[in-house]
């Protein structure tokens, strides 16, 4: 038995964040359902990463949306409206992500809910909150990165660079799922309902808790190395470094025995351990020219034997080739209403020792709405 | 108000980042954590310092990650305390601990014993690569996990080589997929009464956060990321213009949208490209022509004319403009904690509200043991 099996979630919400929040529910045992407007639905079908049409849609829309079911729904209509209603009266979870007043003007606000469905748990992702000055700017990954200060980590010294992924899409989802779970685990204790509200900012100041922390303690703004950066407040050796057959990791070790363990006696005059902080750069420089005259495995069969934490760089090719990565097990074939297949990555989350796996692909815009509106009528 | 979690109890055996998060955001939605240290030396974590920060003899990320948790010390290869340790396992709801697979059988505390003891127990373990397969024995630490996962080749040009998120991006998703699996695991127990053991590691929740793009590449006979090779560029699966340009004093963000109306307003000519899918294919060449116009004007010029124009577009801030702008004073993300000596230490809040309220807590990072004595007597350990 999964967790939130049994429970009911409508999910108005859009592109990436409240979605990704559905697809862990959805997971762990929920219904999902989707509520999209007609013809058009959830932007994100032809929101196309790379030129790539799966099926008709993107290949994003296809990763967050499986396991989940499609009912279209005009909010604008009046009948459309009540249907949806009714289908809100029975549901667990309510959750969306429109900017600030949008869900107060067609009435499905969290008191308009909580009017017919007192217990309900209502999520909500904003931008930016729903006050402030940037209330109303578009809440997209991108912008969201550049605001709050996240491209000053990542890359060498210089210019911003972006995490490349839409990170706080991701975690803005996940604190949602955080805040909902909480709030369905107090429900079932003391049967109260809930109002999460979580925003792609809060999120973003989230991820960053240490560096803030660091920024707030000394006044200090991050500052990346000027090569083999991997974390701008770590001294060497962190960060990844060419071989002569490609590149590897190196995350801790003190300075005088690497110099000992690769052999590299221009490491030798670093043995203070405040230096491998202080002047980073130059050591960084004489390992990068060191490393690069042997291969990746030649250099972690030194290191790894010595308890040096270290590591190869691999693609994603090489990572699925590799039996690290098969015995996971991480990959899954789904099955859309159609006959079509593809493969995604599953739950990340383990139960009792069991992977949480569904075979319930992307559902077809619309696809459950007529049985949806039958089991509605068959309970009335 | 009362918190959602007032009432649990979550004993933390895990050390450093990825469990200790998500005893953190337990904390903050109401548990009560007490960490499960060995005496005098505390969790590894409080070793492990970035910039070489140290607060009251601990680092100062440790106090970051381990504000509003209690610390009982307990040597565990000692008969003794490991006694008591197991009376109060027989009172929690939850623990979690990221020690290497064998490590808490040799104990005497892995899941199925612990059952034993406590049969309503939610058992949390993070490992690194999973339990099994030739890499569960190797160091789970963010950037080998980063590195061996594919996440290397998604940011910066592709020039810069592999080029690692530069914060602990593995462990965070780690240690709030751990969170999420509690809170499941917790609902499912109210319903059997059963205890449920959760499983998470570094490696499957960094590769759950590409789960797009690694989507995308399942499906497309398995193209490897091509980063562009303009200097900014933000996504190697979107098409121009999405990246980070140079303007006259600065720079500035550009998202996606409609590349003829973005070049129409900012006066490039881009009608070369009329067809959508060459936004991705020839995105360097108009990536270059967005850029050269783009350093003709300050950030603060630009932005006047894309906003008004619907371009989703914005500044680039540091943390000295991004800390001290309105917008994030609006939000109160901003909390202080009280250390033992009186001081105050400056963090960021949960980023969660419930019922409107925002989640706050003064309480600092315990000292190691420092409520052994308290917990002792309310838990009838001795």
């Amino acid at each position: 038995m999964r967790p939130l099996e049994d429970y009911l979630v409508v999910d108005f919400s859009q592109f990436l964040s409240g979605p990704s929040a559905g697809l862990r529910l959805a997971d762990l045992g929920a219904r999902v359902i989707k509520i999209e407007r007609p013809e058009t639905g959830d932007i994100c079908r032809h929101l196309y990463t790379s030129n790539v049409i799966m099926n008709g849609e993107s290949s994003v829309f296809h990763a967050i949306n499986r396991n989940k079911e499609s009912f279209t729904a005009d909010l604008k209509n009046e009948a459309d409206h009540q249907q949806v209603l009714e289908l809100i009266k029975k549901a667990d979870v309510v959750m969306h992500n429109y900017r600030p007043g949008v869900m107060e003007r067609l009435g499905f606000d969290y008191e308009s809910v909580k009017a017919i469905n007192p217990t309900v748990i209502y999520g909500e992702i904003s931008g930016y909150g729903d006050e402030g000055p940037w209330k109303d700017k578009p809440g997209q990954d991108l912008l969201l990165q550049s605001l709050t200060g996240l491209t000053w980590l990542s890359g060498n010294a210089g210019g911003p660079v972006p995490m490349g992924l839409s990170i706080i899409d991701m975690l803005a989802g996940t604190h949602l799922a955080q805040g909902i779970l909480a709030c369905l685990l107090r429900r079932t204790i003391k049967g109260e309902g809930a109002l999460v509200q979580v925003s792609m900012m809060e999120s973003a100041y989230d991820l960053q808790f240490e560096a803030i922390t660091t920024y707030y303690y000394d006044g200090q703004l991050p500052q990346r190395s000027e090569k083999n950066n991997a974390h701008a407040y770590l001294g060497a050796p962190y960060g990844i470094y060419k071989t002569a057959d490609g590149y590897m990791a190196l995350a801790m070790g003190s300075i005088p025995q690497l110099a000992q363990l690769l052999q590299c006696e221009a490491l030798s005059p670093y043995a203070d351990g405040a230096s491998a902080f202080h002047q980073r750069d130059e050591i960084k420089g004489i390992l990068a020219a060191h490393l690069q005259t042997a291969t990746t495995q030649k250099w972690l069969s030194i290191l790894q034997p010595a308890d040096i934490w270290c590591a190869e760089v691999l693609n994603w090719k090489e990572l699925m080739q590799s039996e690290g990565f098969k015995t996971l097990e991480m990959i899954q074939e789904v099955t859309m209403e159609d006959g079509y297949q593809y493969r995604t990555t599953r739950c990340p989350i383990r139960i009792d020792g069991e992977l949480l796996t569904s075979s319930k692909g992307s559902p077809k815009l619309g696809q459950n709405t007529e049985s949806i509106l039958n089991e509605l009528s068959a309970k009335a | 108000m009362h918190k959602p979690l007032e009432g649990l109890l979550v004993l933390e055996f895990s050390q450093f980042m990825a469990g200790p998060t998500a005893g953190l955001r337990l904390a903050d939605l109401g548990a009560r954590v007490i960490k499960i240290e060995r005496p005098v030396k505390g969790e590894a974590g409080r070793q492990i310092a970035i910039r070489n920060i140290f607060v009251n003899g601990d680092s100062l990320v440790f106090h970051t990650i381990n504000r509003n948790k209690e610390s009982y010390a307990a040597d565990l290869k000692d008969p003794a305390d490991l006694e008591r340790v197991k009376k109060l396992i027989a009172q929690t709801d939850v623990m979690t601990h990221n020690f290497r697979p064998g490590v808490m059988e040799k104990i005497g505390l892995d899941y199925e014993k612990v059952k034993a003891i406590n049969p309503k127990i939610v058992y949390g373990v993070v490992t690194g690569y999973g339990s099994k397969g030739p890499w569960a024995l190797r160091p789970g630490q963010d950037l080998l996990i980063q590195s061996i996962s594919g996440l290397t080749y998604l940011s910066d040009t592709a020039n810069a080589g592999p080029v690692p998120f530069g914060l602990a991006v593995a462990d965070i998703m780690c240690g709030s997929h751990l969170a999420q699996g509690i809170l499941a695991a917790l609902i499912k127990r109210a319903k059997t009464q059963q205890g449920v053991l959760i499983e998470v590691s570094l490696l499957e929740s960094v590769l759950d956060l590409q789960f797009e793009v690694i989507t995308t590449y399942l499906n497309d006979g398995g193209q490897i990321p091509r980063r562009s090779n303009v200097k900014g560029t933000g996504h190697p699966y979107l098409s121009a213009p999405y990246g980070i340009y140079q303007t006259a004093d600065g720079y500035l963000a550009l998202a996606m949208g409609d590349l003829h109306h973005i070049g129409n307003t900012i006066g490039t000519d881009l009608t070369a490209y009329p067809d959508r899918s060459e936004w991705f294919s020839k995105r360097d060449e108009i990536m270059a022509l967005i850029a050269a116009q783009l350093k003709n004007k300050t950030t603060g010029d630009w932005l006047n004319i894309l906003e008004p124009a619907g371009i989703w577009s914005s500044d680039i801030l540091t943390y000295a403009q991004s800390l001290e702008h309105d917008a994030f004073k609006a939000l109160s993300i901003k909390q202080e904690v009280t250390l033992p000596d009186g001081k105050e230490l400056s963090t960021t809040r949960c980023p969660i509200r419930i019922d409107h309220q925002r989640l706050y807590s003064a309480i600092p990072a315990p000292r190691p043991g420092a409520q052994t004595d308290l917990i002792n007597q309310q838990f009838n350990l001795v």
